[in-house]
């Protein structure tokens, strides 16, 4: 039995010592002493809404023969994780839905002063509903009595007699953020019996089931489960975000601390490369961030 | 003792059977390893210092682990405290406003941090499951020992146990799926809500109770059965005036580790309880529990900042309750012994 | 009128009769409702396969051996822990304040819910020691529930040991620690294998700690690479690792792949049948050890 302890012991030091040894290959620093091959590893933590995107890039860069000697890791956790994670340290790019000086307000905001956005693609949402409602479109002012509790049947939005239910997001999502700021305009309340969830694919689910729901998702969730509706007359399309007439949509930011070293530059730069912004992001219902007409900045001004 | 009887591991249907046979035969191969002789034949060389030796590392490897332990709870009561308490020293959030305060909106301007309704979620939709599960659990219990003692064993328990294993995402889903849409189609409201909630832990707390249910069922004296039928006594009056009473403490103990249990569960109950921040006026309302908004929120805040802390404040809110119910627990069983 | 004593009795042996069954009833149709949705879904394909983010066809290898892997990690750093300290009660420890302390310690340990668990784990695993989103951070924080599992089932298996067995060794000259490692040991080991594994089952169904300190992604890995220190390699503890029940989570709420609902009740349906294995498994190992450790010779 001892021996047996002595065994699971050196076994246990064995890892540990792994541990350390692998912690050294994980900074990230290129070998390349000709500088042709870079090589390393990269973590991107953040937005479980970038997950998928980054995911699905990551495994493509990793397969490129270029740059196949390059790890990258890729981890959900929130855009809150991910911004704190980046600006710790522990990893090296933090996904965020959401500009990170909306995050780190007051006391935090030299925090955001340190890390540099780079700003990969666009992500639109769309305001859904029941398919039973019987509406097509809301103009902005209804949008916001209903998410403001003003109006709570259907029958007063010029849909059938029915109560309405809102799906929301925690008020800590970034989707909501985005969501109120330029759809409503203003921020909404938590109104008694709303319903929260913070995951678009449940969202989905509840709208799609729950008679008189009303949501919003991002587009690459659309499907034939939900009412996709217009706002004040416009379609919630990717040409419509593009030429700006579609105000809901926000950036998918990567952020780094301070100018990126080289692989990961390499990674980012690969993202919105033509390669990957015309495929990739276009078929997972984000939206080119070359093929944006109009800019936005932090505090939501619009320039062509 | 009690976590032991906790559903899954050493459930007492499964460390025990296999407990007592090796009490049964004491000259099994441990005998035969434990002789000098057979094990290691160059021990008995040994000298007085060496044996002393390998006694003290013992001792000291025990303690080593012993300590382990200690050091692992206190770190987590400091932490979590450390970072749970600076809602209120750092941050400036009054303790009155968190815990009576019903209005939660940390992005809010201004923000107000009240935290009652996820107080009164969690405890709600915890009690409410006990309820549900402890009759439940008596009867399965009453009819696995009393009723059909031999499709009880063969065939109850380890569905039972089974029940205790299956992972609590898959709960949440199959919640999600069946139980929410059941609930809408007949009340009115979205299906979403304590009463969600509630049936689901229902079945998840079940095996706790009924193990705990059936443990003192079968520790019960021969002699309280025998004597109440050997009276005349109907198998129902045996149930309800000789046994229930005997093993209302334990049934008891039960059930609080149950709600325990329920308090602290997570990822199905935010799955299906709708997770509004209010107090619900109807078990059909959407509501929210203290874990259901940690595991919402979590992700999307920032370390350091007030809507963080304010959210370790709730799980150090957890904390002190897992320390109250397991007090409760102790309370019962002092009391159950005398 | 007051009911007669029998009628009174036949219907409440049918009320339990009847509750009794309705918990079969509840228990098969939860269990048949997962399988019916799953079972189509499992082939050897879905079993080895990686997950694909938005095509169809995905499958959930590389998270099936993530929990197993992780199972074994935990294992290997809670049974020498749990068993030192099991070994402790049932042995070393004096009836008195200290132990009763100690007792408190496991009961609130075992307890504690595992979603602040995860945080723990989260901020000192995850954060404090800059393990980062790893396995061995998943095993740490799993470590703190299964630790007091062990020790409760050590002790169980030690104090199961009959007095005579004990006191032989004592006899024979034995010290007390050699007593332990070499009689008592041996002979709970059925009951602390049968326990071990019980616990097990549940590390392997565990997703909330883990949500946030194993991490909700698998990076890409090489089955052909064993060392452990290599990023791609499966054994590396240092990577991220989303197990079977962290996957189900995640496709429930973010899966963009078309098939995502049918993947999830395949893992669901993985992940029970996986849970019924361990139990059956610990049933058949602890009667076949005891025949073992019985069987006259």
């Amino acid at each position: 039995m001892k021996k047996t302890m002595l065994v699971l012991m050196t076994m246990v030091l064995a890892l540990t010592l792994a541990a350390c040894g692998s912690k050294a290959n994980d900074n990230g620093t290129n070998n390349a002493a000709g500088g042709s091959e870079l090589s390393g590893s990269i973590l991107a933590a953040g937005s479980t809404a970038m997950q998928p995107l980054v995911e699905q890039v990551s495994k493509k860069f990793m397969a490129d023969s270029k740059y196949s000697s390059i790890t990258v890791q890729v981890q959900g956790g929130g855009s809150g994780t991910g911004l704190t994670q980046v600006s710790e340290g522990q990893a090296d790019i933090g996904n965020s839905d959401i500009f990170a000086g909306e995050k780190f307000k007051d006391a935090d905001a030299a925090k955001a002063q340190e890390l540099v956005d780079h700003q990969v693609a666009v992500v639109a949402m769309a305001t859904v509903v029941n398919k039973e409602v019987g509406i097509d479109n809301l103009t902005k002012q209804q949008l916001v009595d209903i998410f403001t509790g003003k109006i709570t049947n259907w029958k007063d939005a010029g849909g059938k007699d029915e109560k309405i239910v809102i799906v929301n997001r925690p008020s800590s999502s970034g989707t909501r953020k985005t969501f109120e700021k330029y759809a409503l305009g203003t921020a909404s309340e938590d109104l008694p019996g709303n319903i929260q969830e913070d995951s678009s694919g449940t969202v989905k689910k509840l709208v799609g089931e729950t008679p008189g729901a009303i949501g919003y998702l991002a587009l690459s969730y659309l499907d034939d489960s939900v009412k996709t509706i217009k706002l004040d007359g416009v379609d919630a399309t990717a040409d419509n975000v593009k030429s700006g007439s579609y105000p809901v949509w926000a950036y998918e930011h990567m952020y780094t601390k301070g100018e990126p070293n080289e692989i990961v530059k390499a990674f980012i730069d690969y993202m919105l490369s033509d390669d990957v912004q015309k495929t990739d992001i276009t078929d997972l219902g984000y939206i080119s961030i070359h093929e944006m007409q109009v800019k936005r900045d932090e505090a939501g001004n619009i320039t062509k | 003792m009690n976590a032991m009887r906790q559903p899954s591991p050493g459930g007492p249907g499964d460390a025990k059977p296999a407990a007592a046979p090796a009490q049964g035969k004491p000259d099994s191969a441990g005998a035969k390893k434990g002789g000098p002789s057979a094990g290691n034949p160059a021990r008995p060389k040994r000298s007085r210092r060496s044996r002393t030796a390998s006694e003290w590392q013992g001792k000291a490897y025990t303690l080593i682990c012993v300590a382990i332990l200690i050091v692992t709870i206190f770190s987590m009561v400091f932490f979590v405290a450390s970072k749970g308490l600076a809602t209120f020293f750092t941050n400036g959030v009054s303790v009155s406003e968190f815990l009576t305060g019903i209005k939660w909106s940390p992005d809010g301007e201004p923000p107000s941090f009240g935290a009652l309704p996820f107080i009164t979620g969690s405890f709600a939709t915890s009690i409410l499951a006990a309820c549900i599960a402890a009759p439940l659990s008596f009867c399965a219990a009453v009819f696995m020992t009393e009723l059909m003692p031999k499709f009880g064993k063969r065939f109850m328990q380890p569905v039972i146990e089974l029940l205790a294993g299956i992972p609590s995402v898959v709960y949440g889903f199959v919640g999600l799926s069946v139980v929410v849409p059941f609930l809408r189609s007949i009340f009115p409201g979205q299906g979403l809500g304590i009463a969600a909630g509630a049936i689901v832990l229902s079945i998840m707390i079940l095996p706790t109770i009924t193990s705990i249910a059936t443990d003192s069922l079968s520790n019960l004296p021969r002699g309280l059965k025998e004597g109440s039928y050997a009276l005349g006594a109907t198998r129902w009056q045996t149930i309800s005036r000789s046994i229930l009473p005997a093993v209302l403490p334990s049934m008891l103990t039960g059930v609080v580790l149950g709600i325990a249990r329920a308090f602290g569960e997570a990822l199905a109950v935010q799955m299906v309880i709708g997770n509004s921040p209010h107090i619900p006026r109807s078990l059909f309302e959407s509501a929210s529990t203290l874990t259901s908004v940690i595991t919402l929120s979590m992700g999307n805040t920032v370390k350091d900042t007030v809507q963080n802390n304010v959210l370790w404040s709730l799980a150090l809110v957890l904390l002190v309750m897992t320390f109250v119910f397991v007090g409760i627990v102790r309370l019962l069983e002092r009391r159950a012994r005398r | 009128m007051r009911m007669s004593n029998k009628t009174a009795d036949r219907i409440a042996t049918a009320v339990f009769y009847f509750f009794a069954f309705l918990i079969i009833a509840v228990l098969a149709s939860l269990i048949g409702f997962i399988l019916y949705r799953g079972l189509g879904q499992i082939s050897w394909h879905f079993l080895t396969s990686p997950p694909e983010t938005f095509k169809t066809g995905g499958g959930i290898g590389p998270q099936l051996f993530n929990s197993l892997f992780l199972l074994v990690l935990t294992m290997i750093i809670t049974v020498p822990l749990g068993i030192g300290a099991g070994i402790y009660m049932a042995e070393y420890s004096r009836p008195g304040r200290f132990t009763d302390f100690i007792r408190l310690v496991v009961e609130v340990l075992s307890s504690f819910p595992s979603i602040v668990v995860g945080l723990f784990g989260l901020l000192v695993f995850v954060q404090y020691f800059d393990l980062k989103f790893s396995l061995l951070a998943g095993a740490l924080a799993l470590t703190v529930f299964n630790l007091p599992l062990m020790v409760r089932i050590t002790e169980q298996g030690i104090r199961g040991v009959p007095r005579e067995q004990k006191e032989a060794g004592l006899a024979l000259g034995l010290t007390r620690w050699h007593t332990i490692t070499k009689v008592l040991l041996p002979v709970s080991l059925p009951t602390i294998l049968t326990g071990t594994i019980l616990a097990a089952g549940r590390v392997f169904g565990e997703a909330a700690a883990l949500l946030f300190t194993a991490g909700m992604s698998s990076p890409r890995l090489d089955f052909t690479d064993w060392n452990p220190l290599s990023p791609v390699s499966p054994l590396n503890p240092l990577r991220p690792a989303e197990t079977l029940a962290v996957h189900i989570w995640k496709i429930n709420s973010e899966g963009v792949a078309p098939d995502a609902a049918q993947i999830a009740a395949g893992a669901s349906a993985v992940l029970i049948l996986t849970v019924l294995l361990f139990n059956l498994g610990s049933r058949w190992l602890g009667r076949f050890l005891y025949r073992k450790l019985t069987a006259s010779r």
